[in-house]
């Protein structure tokens, strides 16, 4: 079996534009998290959101690609373009024939979903742009990647809610660790906050209407995000022998499935998820020392998270740390897992552990160190990141330092 | 119909039971209605009444519309009634 790192990671979400910015931000525990500014906002229950701020695609993309993406697939190729420069990958020949791109995605291109539902509903028009099918369909971003890039083998779109970019590069790792493929691109997106994403989450009753606050005991709800993350998983022989720069090693992963409800989180199915990440990346209990957590900050998802911890890790989850970086960029949902593996890439290369800000009040049921509000310097060569779905979909990823 | 009598015919129906079988001191527990059950029945009695009810699944207790039981849901959408429409 193929060792596979990452030798590539590219970024956009509501703490910054590019990846340096971004963990200049985690590490200093800047939110993202304000105002919403959209149409109809006033209409909106909850009104906060982290949205990508002073993005200008115009600026990015021309007139007939900006026809043919939806913000979701802006945010991709952004997002691709710094992880692939990164990597300083050209893909031609059997390189390109072989590579492919495994993205997560939940809602697809929400935003010209709800912009022709309301012309076609509200203002009556009886003709949309011809181009709706191809921007709204959720592989619309993995096609593009493919496009702009070359890349010509095994691609498609993973959607599993909240965990989709978890099990997205999951996938990828198992395409490259099998020998399928030398490169593979992979990560998520999502632009879920418009209209229609924000009033369709608020009929739920979980969305915070003022902050997003990971584990805290007067947690009172999730805060929705948008933007990309985008890494290059690469054959580690294959990328030894160009010279590349390795930023982390990809250790393993597990994926289980509650099948028990279609929104309340289990304890078991997250642990069993756990426990088996550290299986299959070879990984006693004690060399984890930072897990990214699941962290959405509703009553439900943090004490589940932190019991299954305690669970799967014994006397050494009091030892590791675990925080919520989702208090700074809010919830990507499909994108989620992505923006997330960047602070583990951080814990790993860095020794930088980003916190979880917001932070006011300890919980018994959230009784681990959840790095508040402040990072830590830590070595630490080994983290998981988790990510536990809407439908009892569970997926954890394992990184190693290299 | 009185509020007491909708209040009623909507929580009989989501906990899948004939109005007779609800009383006023049920618990939605007791009826054997859970958390999507309870978010559901919120959405039925803000249509039936045209109101709107503060209810965060994430913070039950800190809401100041009572669920624990029929009669304090029944309570609690009177004085929505007469704080929103009076």
């Amino acid at each position: 079996m193929k060792r596979v790192v990452i030798t590539g990671a590219g970024t956009i979400n509501a703490l910054a534009q590019n990846v340096p910015d971004t963990l200049k931000a985690m590490a200093e525990g800047r939110c993202g998290i304000g105002q919403l500014v959209m149409q109809d906002v006033e209409r909106l229950a909850v009104q906060i959101g982290a949205q990508v701020q002073g993005f200008e695609p115009e600026t990015l993309f021309n007139r007939q690609q900006l026809s043919l993406y939806d913000r979701f697939t802006q945010f991709t190729l952004i997002a691709a373009r710094e992880a692939i420069a990164q990597s300083g990958l050209v893909f031609s020949g059997e390189l390109a024939a072989r590579s492919g791109v495994i993205l997560g995605n939940s809602g697809g291109g929400m935003t010209t979903l709800d912009e022709n539902y309301r012309s076609v509903y509200e203002d009556g028009k009886n003709r949309v742009h011809p181009f709706v099918v191809p921007k709204l369909m959720n592989n619309a971003a993995a096609s593009h990647v493919s496009m702009e890039f070359n890349v010509k083998g095994p691609s498609f779109t993973v959607a599993s809610a909240c965990a989709s970019s978890n099990h997205a590069m999951a996938q990828a790792f198992q395409m490259v660790h099998g020998g399928a493929a030398p490169v593979m691109i992979t990560g998520g997106s999502e632009s879920m906050l418009c209209f229609g994403g924000v009033k369709a989450w608020e009929g739920l009753r979980v969305m915070s209407k003022d902050a997003c606050r990971p584990f805290s005991a007067n947690r009172n709800g999730m805060v929705q995000g948008e933007g990309a993350g985008v890494f290059v998983f690469e054959d580690y022989e294959h990328a030894r022998a160009r010279g590349a720069e390795i930023l982390a090693e990809v250790a393993g992963f597990a994926m289980t499935s509650d099948a028990a409800d279609i929104v309340m989180p289990s304890k078991q199915g997250a642990a069993r998820a756990i426990a088996g990440a550290l299986r299959d990346a070879k990984l006693n209990r004690e060399d984890v020392g930072y897990i990214n957590a699941h962290g959405t900050g509703t009553a439900a998802n943090d004490k589940t998270e932190c019991a299954a911890v305690a669970d799967a890790f014994g006397a050494h989850a009091d030892r590791l740390m675990i925080s919520s970086t989702k208090s700074m960029h809010g919830h990507l949902i499909g994108g989620t897992g992505a923006v997330e593996l960047l602070a583990c890439i951080m814990a790993l290369r860095d020794g930088i552990i980003a916190p979880t800000i917001g932070y006011e009040e300890a919980d018994p049921e959230c009784a681990l160190d959840v790095v508040p509000n402040e990072a830590r310097e830590a070595k630490v060569t080994a983290v998981l990141s988790n990510a536990f779905a809407f439908g009892g979909l569970n997926a954890v990823l394992a990184l190693k330092k290299l | 119909m009185s509020v007491q009598d909708k209040v009623i015919e909507i929580i009989a129906e989501q906990a899948v039971l004939e109005p007779s079988d609800v009383s006023m001191d049920s618990t939605l527990e007791s009826l054997g209605i859970d958390s999507l059950g309870l978010v559901e029945s919120i959405f039925a009695i803000e249509e039936a009444f045209d109101i709107s009810i503060p209810f965060n699944a994430n913070a039950p207790d800190a809401s100041e519309f009572d669920i624990s039981t029929v009669a304090s849901i029944t309570a609690g959408i009177e004085a929505l009634i007469a704080a929103q429409k009076g």
